[in-house]
């Protein structure tokens, strides 16, 4: 019986993540092409619906009218399996993200181990449609996606690294915690290089632009996902944002302190965690708006020459100043955590 | 070695991505100068050159009388003219025709034209459905001509000084 109540009780919680997390997907979709059109000095889709808020929906159900192309010489089951293995991941992610006190699927002691692995089994998904498709294009798609992503894991891991020895914890709920009081007391200050890092790590490691080789619609048409047509093509997408909304909420949770408020006493809550995100979703349609994507050999230099030297000295200095209990972040982290 | 240094504090601070990123960011809360063209438009000029129309005078007759400079203008040979003697005695034409798919909006055949019959009204927004419709006879241009005449002259007041 009682397993029977958890089991319930786990999808009514699944479903009260992921609806909402669909909804928002379909929304980010709307906003980024508001965004960017505003800063194009366009006011983007406003047809469907009151100003265009009916625009995803449209989208959604012209995709899931389409014919489902699957190439004659692409490999079926991989083909078809590939969408999905990009999709369920980055929906699995949201199992421990801590959207308030408390309020989280699962409360693992690992969940930030979790979440890298999570996030960094999306990419198989990306290399699978890419080699599935038996195609040149979707290959070197592919090909830059794998290289990318495993450069920018690297330094997004170290940044991490950081977040643990301040947190002491690799409970996210816990990591949270260890932020309280004010926005002077989150990791984002005395981390602040690492926050940078991670922030752009996670721009890169979800194929967005600037980082967007993997799909480079200019040289390699649309990369992995070229052979994709309807449904297919839907659920790319959908894990493509779902991810984004991800990173954004990571970077809210490791480094703005999740559902503290900035101001202590204002009253902690979900939508600290909501604004927070929300902000950063904005910088990663700015920076898509912003910036010509990166030329692929810097890229690579970017990751590894730039950004993995500058974790690793960052946490080298971390570990003295806990060590020596310098600053004003530093003092009390021994007792805390390590 | 201080222009090596320079450059490094220059890319760690990431300088040049938040010079970018303020850009954009101006543009996105300047507003946007769109025009949402079916239900607003652009101001035209009264000297806009589209759709032709042939004009009456006030009492009702045409004005053309055939002299076939617009023809003889008309630089993408668009225009075609017959012409005949009405039983009156007045030279008329029998038949007028504008090919707009040749019609390249110069607006010459309206500068030509001694008597102001040939003009070049504001309307752009017109579509054929068939064949053969992209021919503009006499009889639909001077159909224009009577629909518009309220625009069309006052648009030619308006240029009067400059002419």
């Amino acid at each position: 019986m009682d397993a029977l109540i958890l089991t319930v009780w786990s999808l009514v919680k699944i479903v009260l993540v992921l609806v909402p997390l669909i909804l928002c997907v379909a929304y980010l979709t709307l906003a980024e092409r508001k965004v960017i059109g505003s800063m194009q000095v366009r006011v983007g889709p406003n047809r469907v619906g009151f100003k265009g808020l009916g625009q995803p929906f449209a989208d959604v159900f012209k995709l899931l009218c389409k014919e489902i192309i699957i190439p004659t010489n692409a490999s079926r089951f991989l083909f078809l399996t590939a969408p999905i293995l990009s999709l369920a991941p980055a929906l699995a992610a949201w199992a421990v993200i801590p959207f308030a006190d408390g309020w989280q699927i699962a409360d693992i002691n690992a969940g930030l181990i979790y979440v890298l692995a999570m996030t960094s089994l999306g990419v198989y998904g990306v290399i699978l449609a890419g080699w599935a498709s038996n195609s040149k294009y979707a290959f070197l798609g592919a090909m830059r996606s794998a290289a990318q992503i495993v450069a920018y894991e690297i330094a997004m891991g170290f940044a991490l690294v950081g977040v643990l020895m301040m947190a002491g914890s690799l409970n996210l709920g816990d990591i949270v915690r260890a932020q309280s009081g004010g926005f002077f007391s989150w990791y984002l200050f005395p981390l602040f290089p690492l926050a940078i890092v991670y922030f752009i790590s996670g721009v890169a490691e979800t194929n967005r632009a600037p980082f967007d080789v993997a799909e480079g619609e200019s040289e390699i048409v649309a990369g992995f996902h070229v052979d994709y047509s309807g449904f297919g093509f839907a659920l790319f997408f959908l894990a493509e944002y779902a991810n984004m909304i991800m990173i954004a909420a990571l970077t809210a949770i490791l480094f703005l302190g999740g559902w503290m408020s900035p101001i202590d006493g204002w009253g902690d809550g979900i939508h600290w965690f909501l604004i927070k995100t929300a902000a950063l979703l904005f910088v990663f349609l700015w920076l898509r708006a912003t910036f010509p994507r990166y030329r692929y050999d810097q890229i690579m230099r970017l990751g590894w020459k730039v950004f993995i030297p500058v974790t690793i000295v960052w946490i080298a200095v971390i570990g003295f100043a806990i060590y020596f209990e310098v600053g004003p972040w530093f003092g009390t982290v021994r007792s805390g955590g390590l | 070695m201080t222009g090596q240094i320079s450059k490094y504090i220059k890319s760690f601070t990431l300088w040049e991505l938040l010079k970018g990123l303020s850009l954009t960011g101006k543009y996105f809360v300047s507003g946007n100068i769109t025009i949402q063209y079916p239900e607003e438009k652009t101001p035209q000029s009264h000297r806009f050159r589209g759709l032709h129309a042939l004009r009456r005078y006030p009492n009702g007759e045409e004005r053309c009388i055939a002299c076939k400079l617009c023809e003889a203008v008309c630089p993408a040979l668009a225009i075609t003219i017959d012409s005949e003697q009405r039983a009156d005695g007045t030279r008329r034409t029998s038949r007028y025709d504008i090919d707009l798919f040749k019609c390249i909006f110069c607006g010459f055949c309206e500068e030509a034209c001694p008597v102001d019959s040939i003009v070049e009204t504001r309307i752009f927004e017109y579509h054929f459905e068939n064949r053969g419709e992209q021919i503009m006879t006499k009889d639909k241009l001077l159909a224009i001509g009577d629909k518009y005449e309220e625009q069309i002259a006052a648009d030619r007041a308006a240029d009067s000084a400059f002419r």
